[in-house]
């Protein structure tokens, strides 16, 4: 395994602390007047999505975390594990509810996803910023109103509920933003 | 403002602030020098590290380094009767390299023989107003800050009792941290007294440290006789800009200090250093007493722009260079 010393650390390096993998977001060198330098680390633990701060000596080394990103396709769920495939070696990765919780909504078959990949096993599935989705149940539209004031419910084929204006109407494809779990337009094909 | 505007900005203030030195030290009959940036010998202190490179001149390979600061070549013309004197130039320290550090930097530094530290103090204050719209410095001592920010008396207080506080109140700290009580105190002062420091509008000189972090000043006794270093730092916008001394002149003690760096510096696994055998000479036949003191100018210039990145304020940063 590979290991990082504290002088090579910057933002985005992934390493291991206390066994769970870690993304560096911010690095700080310290050195108090005439004594011994340490660094002060930003860092998000990759597997609770939680942000920490720890402070290293100068010169310490970390192990490396064998996590790599990868967009994978959307294959399909068995209830227990999301199904994910390579698009282009047609390999298999099995992510567990852990691993979906921010993008359990806007899982939809053939779409591509990015895929955090801890030695080998997806750790965390991003959603692309934006996904067209059918809008599977909303109340009857409001033809001519194009307003965009008020608005309503509509709940997508992925089962994510999003505010939508009064004219949207159910089988309507629209471009929703993951970030904000919002409706932008309706998708133009 | 544009980028290419705001270094040109940026390159004007230095050189204004470079001239405004220049004109104070001349007001004053204080002499520039400029001394050999390489040297056969170097610093031993413990966590400071100098770059080293070779001369080849024939047959014969000088090892030399390249200065963490002018302190000894200055302190050698100080032995010879030069006077007061100051410098401004590079100084290279191996390592250091972040937000507020570059392992090349400017460095302005100046020594008042006859001067006492508080003498040397109030010089700086009246320079800093030259230089910046800043307001008069306030004093505090080592152990009023540690005292008053964070009730323990850093004279007496064990090493054991440091740990426990330093744990406590830095949750970054790891319980598996190891240090030495000077370790501790520096760890409590970076990261606990630093940032109410630059919560002050005005600049913060700290004066009488642990007579264990004495570098090279003096020692002496303070108001409640503890031992303590004739030494001060000087704090502006949060960042740490000068260190002076109050200069140990014993050279049969530097001697010994300098030994006591490399014992240490050996038991941590790093290199030996040349002991600077000119200065020890220089030394003992005769260093008057004098106050020095030396100022990061690109710190300086940092808390004057108001620039949060040491790289920003160079003319050209360490990683473009």
């Amino acid at each position: 395994m590979a290991t990082y010393s504290t002088n090579e650390f910057k933002s985005g390096l992934k390493f291991m602390l206390d066994g769970d993998p870690c993304s560096i977001i911010e690095n700080e060198f310290v050195k108090p007047g005439k004594g011994q330098a340490f660094n002060r680390v930003k860092y998000r633990n990759l597997k609770t999505g939680r942000v920490n701060e720890r402070t290293f000596k100068s010169n310490d080394t970390v192990e490396s975390a064998d996590v790599v990103e990868m967009d994978l396709e959307f294959s399909y769920t068995d209830g227990e594990f999301w199904h994910f495939m390579d698009p282009q070696s047609f390999e298999q990765y099995a992510a567990d509810a852990n691993a979906i919780t921010e993008s359990k909504d806007w899982l939809k078959e053939q779409y591509v996803y990015t895929v955090t990949l801890w030695n080998g096993s997806p750790l965390l599935v991003t959603p692309p910023n934006f996904v067209n989705l059918a809008v599977v149940d909303t109340d009857p539209g409001v033809r001519g109103d194009t307003s965009g004031g008020g608005g309503k419910p509509a709940t997508l084929e992925t089962g994510a509920v999003v505010r939508v204006p009064l004219f949207i109407e159910i089988g309507e494809v629209l471009r929703v933003d993951t970030r904000s779990a919002s409706y932008v337009e309706r998708a133009k094909d | 403002m544009a980028d290419i505007e705001l270094m040109q900005h940026t390159l004007k203030r230095r050189a204004q602030l470079m001239a405004d030195v220049r004109r104070f030290f001349a007001k004053r009959s204080v002499m520039e020098v400029d001394t050999p940036m390489l040297s056969s010998a170097a610093a031993t202190a413990t966590y400071l590290d100098s770059f080293v490179t070779q001369c080849h001149a024939g047959e014969t390979v000088h090892r030399r380094y390249l200065h963490t600061s002018a302190e000894f070549a200055m302190k050698r013309l100080l032995a010879t009767g030069s006077g007061p004197i100051y410098q401004i130039c590079h100084v290279f320290r191996d390592g250091e390299h972040g937000r507020l550090h570059s392992p090349e930097f400017t460095m302005l530094e100046w020594y008042r023989p006859g001067f006492t530290l508080s003498m040397l103090m109030h010089e700086l204050n009246q320079l800093l107003q030259q230089l910046g719209d800043f307001a008069p410095c306030v004093y505090f001592s080592y152990a009023q800050l540690f005292s008053n920010y964070l009730q323990i008396d850093c004279h007496h207080a064990d090493e054991a009792e440091l740990r426990l506080l330093a744990l406590n109140t830095i949750p970054a700290l790891p319980a598996s941290w190891q240090s030495d009580r000077d370790g501790w105190l520096e760890l409590l002062m970076t990261q606990c007294i630093e940032p109410q420091l630059a919560q002050l509008s005005t600049p913060v000189i700290i004066y009488d440290f642990p007579a264990s972090q004495a570098q090279l000043a003096r020692c002496v006794k303070d108001a409640n006789g503890n031992k303590v270093a004739a030494r001060f730092e000087l704090y502006a916008g949060g960042l740490e800009l000068a260190n002076g001394y109050d200069e140990l002149t014993d050279a049969i003690e530097l001697r010994q200090r300098f030994v006591e760096d490399n014992r240490v510096r050996q038991s941590l696994g790093k290199a030996i250093m040349p002991m600077d055998e000119h200065l020890l000479m220089a030394q003992s036949q005769g260093l008057p007493q004098c106050s020095g003191v030396a100022l990061g100018l690109d710190r300086l210039l940092m808390v004057l722009l108001d620039i949060k990145e040491i790289a920003a304020v160079q003319s050209i940063g360490f990683s473009d260079a």
